[in-house]
């Protein structure tokens, strides 16, 4: 297990209103992670940062030990960060393929002339695209159809193609912004064990999600945010029993919900 | 120099009316309206058509008739306006930016063509042409004409500011143009609002054509395209979406036109206004009194 | 932000395939329909060879370059370039102010060309591809009037009169190429490559990348895409098509002048675009036809085309935007290879 994501008193700001306040946390490889708070804790703006949407006002971001604090989002996706988008972010006009293929993007193998001239090269790199693509989604257990544009299809199943697509970045960080929201409590199911098999490849799994009963099912570490900043880190069972995590987010009611939830 | 000056100013008070058009309607639904410009050709060509059908009556009474045909094609260029945002604008109200601009394409073509398909595709000379004494003040040569324009236009522009700032329409711009959804929601008819931008803007590029047609005396179809750029050039200097920007920005528009002439040739003109366009949108696009407006994702 | 709920660009629902509208797509959209058209270009001078209809049909595909170069721009990556005629002018000044000056075969003047274009297409873009797309069309026209402007009043390129005697495309053994029909078949093949050039790299990696800085750019740029550089690859594209059709047309009317290089013509060329089918190529290359041939098939009507060309725009903007004929955006659903699992996922990255 090695740190693959360092997180350093990370701020920004917007005018006046301080979204990150000195967020400090890890991510190791082959570990799932969860960062839970409540509303306007700073989970989304946290995840923006670290990707490169938002240019942090302070604080420091590494991958793998080098720094990428403010680099732009392209740069730092090659660097081997893969994201999925709180309100889902596909390319709604391309085939279930293409969107998944736009993760491979950066492993090449063709340029224009390629292309133009269909040499041996293209068709080798085009085939590479169609079967990875095809792989991951099997990987994600996605059973839709898979030539057609993403609008046509189901909200569960736009979210598979959106994880799909993050994983074939075969990054070593994957960020998944609320992956359970909008689910049925079948789809989650799915969702938890394929978590599983990705932190399984190595992969350093950090997730923003509200449904605490995924969340203390599925974690190994739980990040918890208020006001900017981290205000309680540990294992599930550290967390829930730790005061200043009940008083600013579960408190006792949600804790019994949480209770019944565990048992289901 | 303050000849330049004048002039520079007197250019541009007509880029700043049709500017205001521009900035009002980028500022209520964030579109460009490609066919703003071809409303101050529109005015012109009403203008013309007016005066024509009146024949000497019209042109002995000069001035006075001149405003009367102005506020004629000004309710006529207004109304213009709104049927376009209806029939082009308002089906593709939640479009993507491409078709929107597409369509804008497509309304400036048919109102330029449709022009020229009624009226020939020759310049027309305008039936009143204003001429007048000279004065000579601080060393530039004024004419009447150019004051009693400039009046006019300022008056407009002071009237359509107490518009914005006093009026429950003017408020309910402002709103819609910082939040549609909110307003909706508090009750503002924001299709009513939108409309009534729409027929302000327009009139006051329909009132510009009218006097540009009576200052310079020839009309042709085209007339709007160079116009329509430059008043978009000089809405983004002004900060688009600023009603006061708009205003500024087409004096200062017309400023740098004047000393730009000077400097490089006449024949440059318009080129050097589209360089200062690049500039601008290159190096300061929220223009001198905009603001700046962060996205989240 | 993307509205997922938005279906303005969005393709139809596929055809069903027992009407006759349907097979008649079906035909259209088989991948071979590139070889009938191609053999009807190569037939029509035997239905008509007169001066007045080659010049006519040699023209029309030389709008046909121009109209898949922008479908690169604006179709494939939703760029609203206002100016692309502008690519046109430096192409064809080029190589007709090369050629004369130094008596070369137009052809010759090709690696010029593509260099000048190259140049062009950077300078434009460069500092307008950060700007969002109402900013970006306006500038863009922008630099199309200044082109032409430039073009009008600089000595080299002769001013409002511009370029005239421009030598022939090539002579090679005493036979000049710009004989009329000659020329025309130069064209269809030369024409018949862009076209499929452009249209293979439209479905290539860079291809798919340009299409998803149009569909979402935040998202491209989350998975790696240097947007701004692919903005910029499809910036250039276009500008080497223009390139292109710059070089055919500086030789087939041996003259050059600011005339040709109107917002009207840039207009056009994007309407070929819009209503044909932005992004898909053989729509693309029907809409150029229609919008090049049809004022001379309806001359009677010359004066109105530009008017009911606004009033198609708006219409199809309005009731059709994918144009006459969007792009499919279907594939197969071909089954994987065997692929070893464990080899995908250690893939080095």
């Amino acid at each position: 297990m090695s740190a693959v994501l360092e997180v350093t008193d990370l701020r920004i700001q917007f005018g006046g209103v301080k979204a990150v306040d000195g967020l400090s946390f890890v991510a190791n490889s082959k570990e799932i992670i969860a960062v839970i708070g409540p509303n306007g804790a700073g989970k989304t703006s946290a995840f923006n940062c670290i990707t490169g949407f938002y240019k942090p006002t302070g604080g420091s971001v590494k991958l793998n030990g080098a720094e990428i604090t403010g680099k732009r989002p392209a740069d730092i996706a090659a660097g081997g960060v893969a994201r999925t988008f709180q309100n889902l972010r596909l390319f709604p006009d391309l085939t279930v393929l293409d969107n998944v293929r736009a993760g491979m993007h950066l492993y090449g193998g063709q340029n224009f002339l390629d292309a133009i001239f269909h040499t041996p090269r293209f068709k080798r790199s085009e085939t590479l695209y169609t079967d990875e693509a095809h792989y991951w989604l099997d990987f994600v257990g996605y059973k839709g159809p898979r030539g057609v544009p993403i609008r046509n299809l189901a909200y569960g199943q736009q979210k598979q193609v959106e994880i799909a697509r993050a994983l074939a970045r075969k990054a070593e960080l994957l960020l998944l912004d609320e992956p359970a929201a909008g689910l049925n409590h079948n789809e989650k199911q799915t969702l938890l064990e394929l978590v599983r098999r990705i932190r399984d490849l190595g992969t350093a799994v950090v997730l923003i999600e509200h449904d605490m009963g995924l969340v203390m099912e599925v974690s190994e570490r739980i990040v918890v945010m208020n006001f900017g900043k981290e205000i309680a880190e540990g294992t599930p069972a550290q967390v829930k029993a730790n005061p200043a995590v009940i008083e600013a987010y579960l408190g006792k009611d949600d804790e019994e919900e949480v209770q019944s939830r565990g048992d289901a | 120099m303050s000849q330049i000056i004048w002039d520079g100013l007197f250019v541009g008070s007509f880029y700043a009316l049709i500017a205001l058009g521009y900035s009002m309607v980028y500022g209520i639904i964030k579109l460009l309206n490609f066919a703003h410009g071809d409303l101050y050709m529109l005015g012109a060509f009403i203008g013309f058509a007016v005066l024509a059908s009146f024949g000497g009556l019209a042109t002995s009474l000069g001035l006075f008739a001149l405003i009367i045909v102005m506020m004629l094609s000004m309710v006529i260029t207004g109304t213009v306006g709104v049927v376009i945002e209806r029939l082009a604008y308002r089906p593709l109200r939640g479009a993507p930016r491409l078709a929107v601009l597409i369509t804008a394409v497509g309304a400036s073509f048919t109102l330029e063509y449709g022009i020229a398909a009624i009226a020939g595709p020759n310049p027309r000379g305008f039936p009143i042409r204003l001429t007048g004494d000279v004065f000579v003040v601080l060393g530039a040569r004024v004419t009447l004409p150019q004051i009693v324009l400039m009046i006019i236009a300022g008056l407009l522009m002071i009237a359509l500011d107490t518009y914005i700032r006093r009026t429950s329409t003017g408020r309910a711009m402002r709103a819609i143009s910082l939040d549609m959804k909110g307003s909706l929601l508090m009750g503002v008819n924001v299709n009513a609002v939108i409309s009534r931008t729409f027929f302000i803007g327009s009139a006051l590029a329909g009132a510009a054509g009218v006097m540009a047609g009576a200052y310079y005396g020839k009309i042709d179809f085209l007339m709007g395209f160079i116009i329509g750029l430059k008043a978009f050039t000089a809405a983004v200097i002004g900060g688009i979406g600023n009603i006061r920007g708009a205003m500024l920005g087409g004096l200062v528009l017309g400023l740098i036109e004047a000393f730009g002439s000077e400097l490089v040739g006449g024949q440059w003109r318009d080129a050097f206004a589209f360089a200062v366009l690049i500039l601008f949108l290159t190096l300061r696009p929220t223009g001198i009194l905009g603001e700046r407006v962060t996205e989240r994702v | 932000m993307s509205e997922n709920t938005d279906t303005t660009f969005a393709p139809p629902p596929p055809h069903k395939k027992n009407t006759l509208g349907g097979r008649i797509t079906a035909i259209f959209e088989n991948k071979y329909i590139g070889w009938p058209a191609l053999a009807i270009a190569l037939l029509m001078p035997f239905i008509t060879a007169s001066a007045y209809s080659l010049n006519v049909m040699t023209t029309a595909l030389i709008f046909v370059v121009l109209a898949a170069g922008l479908n690169i721009v604006v179709g494939y990556c939703g760029l609203l370039d206002l100016g692309y005629i502008a690519f046109l002018a430096v192409g064809a000044y080029t190589a007709g102010i090369l050629s004369k000056m130094f008596e070369l075969p137009v052809l010759f003047t090709l690696p010029a060309v593509i260099v000048m274009t190259v140049l062009a297409g950077l300078i434009i873009g460069a500092p307008t591809l950060r700007l969002r797309s109402d900013y970006l069309a306006i500038v863009t026209l922008g630099f199309g009037e200044i082109t032409r402007i430039t073009a009008n009043n600089l000595q080299v390129t002769g001013g409002p009169s511009g370029i005239f005697g421009i030598p022939s495309f090539l002579t090679i053994g005493g036979v000049d190429l710009q004989e009329p029909v000659i020329f025309y078949y130069i064209t269809v093949l030369i024409v018949a490559g862009l076209v499929l050039a452009a249209a293979r790299l439209g479905k290539s990696r860079l291809g798919r990348a340009w299409r998803y800085v149009k569909e979402d750019e935040d998202a491209a740029e989350a998975m790696g895409i240097h947007t701004y550089k692919v903005k910029l690859l499809a910036y250039i594209f276009g500008a080497i098509w223009g390139g292109f059709a710059g070089i055919l047309f500086a030789s087939h009317l041996s003259a050059v002048s600011p005339q040709s290089f109107l917002f009207l013509q840039s207009a056009l060329v994007l309407m070929a675009v819009v209503l044909g089918g932005m992004g898909n190529m053989k729509g693309v290359v029907i809409g150029a036809l229609v919008i090049s041939l049809l004022p001379e098939l309806l001359r009677d009507f010359a004066e109105y085309r530009y008017l009911v060309f606004g009033v198609l725009l708006v219409v199809v903007m309005v009731f059709r935007p994918q144009g006459f004929w969007p792009a499919r955006g279907q594939e197969p659903e071909r089954k994987m290879t065997a692929v070893d699992a464990a080899v995908i996922e250690g893939r080095s990255r």
